[in-house]
């Protein structure tokens, strides 16, 4: 679905900085840790002293060629790189990272939907520090002082660059979630986009429907959470119609989202951006994994959301997109078991949708089976099944033995049937509103037959016979 | 004047027979009377060396081993790290500034039972080829206080040349050790790149720098390297395996070795009385059983242009950091930019400013191939000329610097003094040792060195060279 006015297409590649979920920095043995006392995570290669150098982390290269393997890169030796430009958060005024030789390249990630979006490269580098700015602006230029934590100075990355081949906001929003997912999955990050052990740049541009050129992009920062992702996407590519629409164009630049605002504003042109003047960082010796390196990477890989949902989907019988919660909530083994165990899948898959969202307690895949296979046969209403559901989860037990505990049996019609007639005897005012048409009363009748019943009647059929009644 | 050596020191100081405490008084009043002249030192860390020394003792009274440097006053060339003492590069920018840690080789030396007792002058953040680029004012040669002590390390030479402490430090970048060692007649060693630890040392071309030691005798020098190279985990380019030790190689002589002189650096632009000193050292070398044949590698003489743009590329990098902002010169400025403009424009020298601005250049975007790429070019084609090189060869013969020392003044464009590094550069940029030998004088009665190359690794042979030399020269004297 577009956001765009007809005729119009969003071409997205996005940015994502990783932080490494490392004790320890990338270059020193400085804590890797978020929210201490600012300036006192620090030492003298992290702060750029004279004299001191690096030494890369290990546990960060691996972590990083975890990630490369899990999003199918091919891992390569590769060369640290100085990238240099001056900045007060950035203690060396350059910022050792990869560049023509990254350890990463040529991946793809697979979203829920089947779309296939593809991995220019994921390349290791240092974080800077946090820059404050006081007075003016926000912004460095007008500061009256700016404060500086280096706490996060060193701290390892890892930048996830995607192909342009992203086409929506919402797309964007998949491919952020996914990436977290396995992110979180590997134990590569922890990945939280609030506190910045994530963060997301897009370079958005827009061109004709169907056209293959890459028209002028804007690369927008500051974007905290995924509804920040879509809403500052969407913001930028209408602009960008706007101005084409308007005989204009957007110049190449780098914007700032505002969230409060709901809208990017201009930063540094792309024009008079520094040259960098990489070059081979000439401290740190090129990283070269052995092959049995990456073969035991491979072998402590975990299975990922991608393969997991696939597994799910063709076990159930439903779509890979369908699969998505359950994967997300950790409940995809347990619903394989159940459905290995006689659980039809679909049954499995909305109970696990619908009522298993705070786990599955101490049931297990056989009970639950059990449980979907008595509501299958109509042995037990749907609010039964979710009563009898929850003490599983709660105590345990077989579903046949709780539900006999409770009493629960399938009314038959007739019963109920009495039930209701009695009941719009005692309220003839009430039941004339839903003769009527007004739905709303049709609640107070289906509470009292629950009432009178202590839950065994079946919601549904107390609505079908009152529906038959009605029309009567 | 003849001072101890350090190894005499350190047997004195080790048998009880002279204390460390002893031996650092006589080297701080000989600094205290003599280097008002030379200006060898900016600062001393006497309090640091005084409670050293007196640890050393108190080792020594409990019968335990203090070391092998035991009780040897050293000095240090002013860009390696001291913890709370000043360590300025010589440049105001670092003027006040106090790290807050030691550079490896400081703690090495300190554990091995050695007194730092101060920190030596040199060019500007040791870009320079006289030590006249200090931002503190220049050092004076030992030899002749007119003249130029050579550079970079030009304090640590003079402060050796001069008997005020045994052995000193510098850093070799593209021949800061070996240069002066020839201009102030002593012995100086650049080790194999990755034998001694950089950490600590202040970079000025990271791929290029290492420390190695200035001493009156091949034997002196020795025991220096041995007690601080090896590997060490803070510096990632160090050797991650055992370095070969030299002290136990100085006898092993040069009968049977086959050394080469470089052709190409003993003709244009190197003098008369240095070509006949080289030529005398070969004679040497043949007097004590080795092969002498001339060896041809062309590529040598790219050398100096491909180090021109290298190391002031490397540079421009680790030079950026100074800008004000966290610790050193800072001058106000209107904004952030214009305050890291005013602090980069009032603290460095000129010198200072050329290399950066040459090698920002030649890192610049549309540039980079045709000068920092070409010159990586070059740099591989001069190791593999030495490769093959050293298949016919053990070990190569060659001046160590065009001339004797110079007049104060006398080499004002900087082309000039950059030629004075032509013979030393190489080894630089192949990462090789090399060492410097003080092999007679000059028609001026100045001192002369020649130069000793070896392939990685191989500072046995070239220590064991050197001793022949250091022989024969005592044998002509």
């Amino acid at each position: 679905m577009s956001e765009l006015s007809d005729g119009w297409e969003m071409v997205i590649g996005l940015e994502v900085h990783v932080e490494l979920a490392t004790k320890s920095k990338l270059f020193c043995g400085c804590s890797n840790s978020f929210g201490d006392q600012p300036n006192t995570n620090v030492c003298p290669t992290c702060l750029g002293l004279p004299g001191s150098l690096p030494v890369v982390n290990a546990q960060a290269v691996q972590y990083a060629m975890t990630l490369g393997r899990a999003i199918g890169c091919t891992v390569s030796p590769s060369v640290f790189a100085r990238k240099n430009y001056f900045y007060p958060d950035m203690p060396k005024d350059y910022q050792t990272t990869q560049y023509d030789q990254p350890t990463n390249e040529d991946g793809s990630l697979e979203l829920p939907d089947g779309t296939v979006i593809g991995i220019e490269r994921a390349h290791i580098e240092e974080d800077t520090g946090k820059s404050t700015h006081l007075g003016g602006g926000g912004r460095i230029h007008d500061a009256t002082a700016t404060l500086v934590d280096y706490n996060r100075a060193g701290v390892p990355l890892v930048e996830v660059v995607t192909r342009p081949e992203l086409t929506s906001a919402d797309e964007a929003r998949a491919y952020v979630a996914e990436l977290r997912d396995i992110l979180i999955a590997t134990g590569v990050s922890d990945a939280r986009m609030e506190e910045g052990s994530m963060r997301v740049d897009a370079n958005v541009s827009v061109r004709p429907t169907g056209d293959a050129e890459l028209r002028t992009r804007c690369e927008i920062k500051n974007i905290n959470s995924l509804r920040s992702l879509g809403r500052a996407i969407n913001y930028e590519a209408r602009r960008h119609v706007a101005l084409y629409e308007a005989g204009e164009a957007p110049s190449q630049e780098t914007r700032h989202w505002d969230e409060d605002g709901g809208r990017s504003t201009s930063g540094r042109s792309k024009e008079d951006a520094d040259d960098y003047r990489y070059f081979a960082c000439p401290d740190l010796p090129p990283l070269a994994p052995t092959p049995a390196e990456l073969a035991a990477i491979d072998e402590a890989m975990p299975v990922l959301p991608g393969r997991r949902r696939s597994a799910l989907a063709s076990a159930a019988g439903v779509s890979m997109a369908e699969t998505s919660l359950a994967v997300e909530r950790g409940l995809d083994t347990f619903a394989l078991d159940a459905i290995a165990a006689g659980g039809q899948g679909i049954s499995v898959m909305k109970h696990v949708d619908q009522n298993l969202a705070d786990g599955v307690g101490v049931m297990t895949a056989e009970s639950f089976a059990a449980l979907v296979a008595l509501e299958a046969d109509g042995a037990l209403s749907a609010t039964q099944v979710k009563t009898v559901l929850y003490e599983m989860v709660a105590s345990g037990g077989q579903p046949a033995d709780i539900a006999a505990s409770m009493g629960f049996e399938a009314m038959d019609n007739s019963e109920l049937e009495s039930l209701l007639d009695q009941l719009i005897a005692d309220n003839p005012d009430e039941w004339a509103r839903f003769a009527e048409g007004d739905s709303k009363v049709q609640g107070f009748f289906v509470g009292q037959i629950m009432k009178a019943t202590q839950g065994k009647a079946d919601g549904k059929i107390v609505n079908q016979l009152m529906s038959a009644k009605a029309k009567a | 004047m003849s001072t101890p050596t350090a190894i005499e020191i350190a047997a004195q100081v080790r048998s009880g027979s002279q204390s460390a405490t002893a031996a650092l008084e006589s080297s701080l009043s000989d600094i205290a009377e003599r280097d008002r002249e030379l200006h060898s030192f900016l600062h001393l860390t006497e309090d640091r060396a005084r409670a050293q020394a007196a640890a050393v003792d108190a080792v020594v009274a409990a019968g335990n081993d203090p070391g092998p440097l035991a009780g040897v006053p050293i000095a240090l060339k002013d860009n390696m790290c001291t913890r709370g003492a000043p360590t300025t590069c010589s440049s105001k920018m670092l003027e006040g500034w106090k790290p807050p840690y030691d550079a490896t080789v400081v703690s090495r030396l300190e554990a091995a039972g050695a007194l730092v007792v101060g920190k030596t002058n040199l060019d500007e953040f040791a870009m320079g080829s006289s030590t006249e680029n200090s931002a503190f004012g220049p050092t004076r040669n030992p030899h002749d206080p007119s003249r130029v002590p050579g550079g970079s390390s030009g304090g640590s030479a003079a402060a050796v040349g001069a008997g005020l402490v045994p052995v000193s430090l510098g850093s070799d970048t593209g021949g800061s050790i070996r240069q002066p060692a020839s201009l102030c007649g002593v012995v100086g060693v650049k080790p194999t790149y990755g034998a001694v630890s950089r950490y600590g040392l202040i970079a000025f071309a990271s791929s290029l720098d290492q420390i190695g030691p200035f001493a009156t005798t091949v034997g002196d020098a020795a025991l220096v390297l041995d007690a601080i190279s090896g590997h060490d985990p803070l510096d990632a380019t160090s050797i991650p395996a055992a370095i070969p030790t030299v002290s136990s190689a100085l006898t092993n002589g040069v009968a049977g070795k086959r050394i080469g002189i470089i052709d190409e650096l003993m003709g244009e632009g190197i003098d008369e009385d240095v070509l006949r000193q080289t030529e005398l050292a070969a004679e040497a070398f043949r007097s004590a059983g080795a092969t002498v044949e001339r060896v041809s590698i062309p590529a040598t003489i790219y050398g100096l242009a491909a180090y021109y743009l290298i190391a002031p590329a490397e540079a421009s990098s680790n030079l950026a950091r100074y800008d004000g902002v966290r610790y050193g010169a800072r001058v106000d400025g209107g904004n952030v930019e214009a305050m890291n403009i005013a602090t980069r424009t009032a603290g460095f020298g000129d010198e200072v400013k050329r290399r950066i601005m040459l090698g920002t250049y030649a890192l610049s975007s549309g540039y980079y191939d045709a000068y920092y790429g070409k010159a990586q070019r070059v740099r591989s084609l001069i190791a593999a000329e030495f490769a093959t090189a050293y298949e016919q060869f053990d070990l190569l013969l060659s001046p160590t610097s065009p001339s004797t020392a110079f007049e104060l003044g006398a080499k004002s464009d900087p082309m000039a003094l950059y030629m004075c590094d032509v013979c030393t550069i190489p080894s630089n940029l192949v990462g090789h040792p090399a060492m410097s030998v003080p092999f007679g004088s000059g028609d001026d009665g100045l001192p002369i060195g020649v130069q000793i190359l070896a392939p990685m690794l191989h500072e046995p042979a070239m220590f064991a060279a050197a001793a022949v030399l250091e022989a024969a020269q005592k044998g002509s004297s």
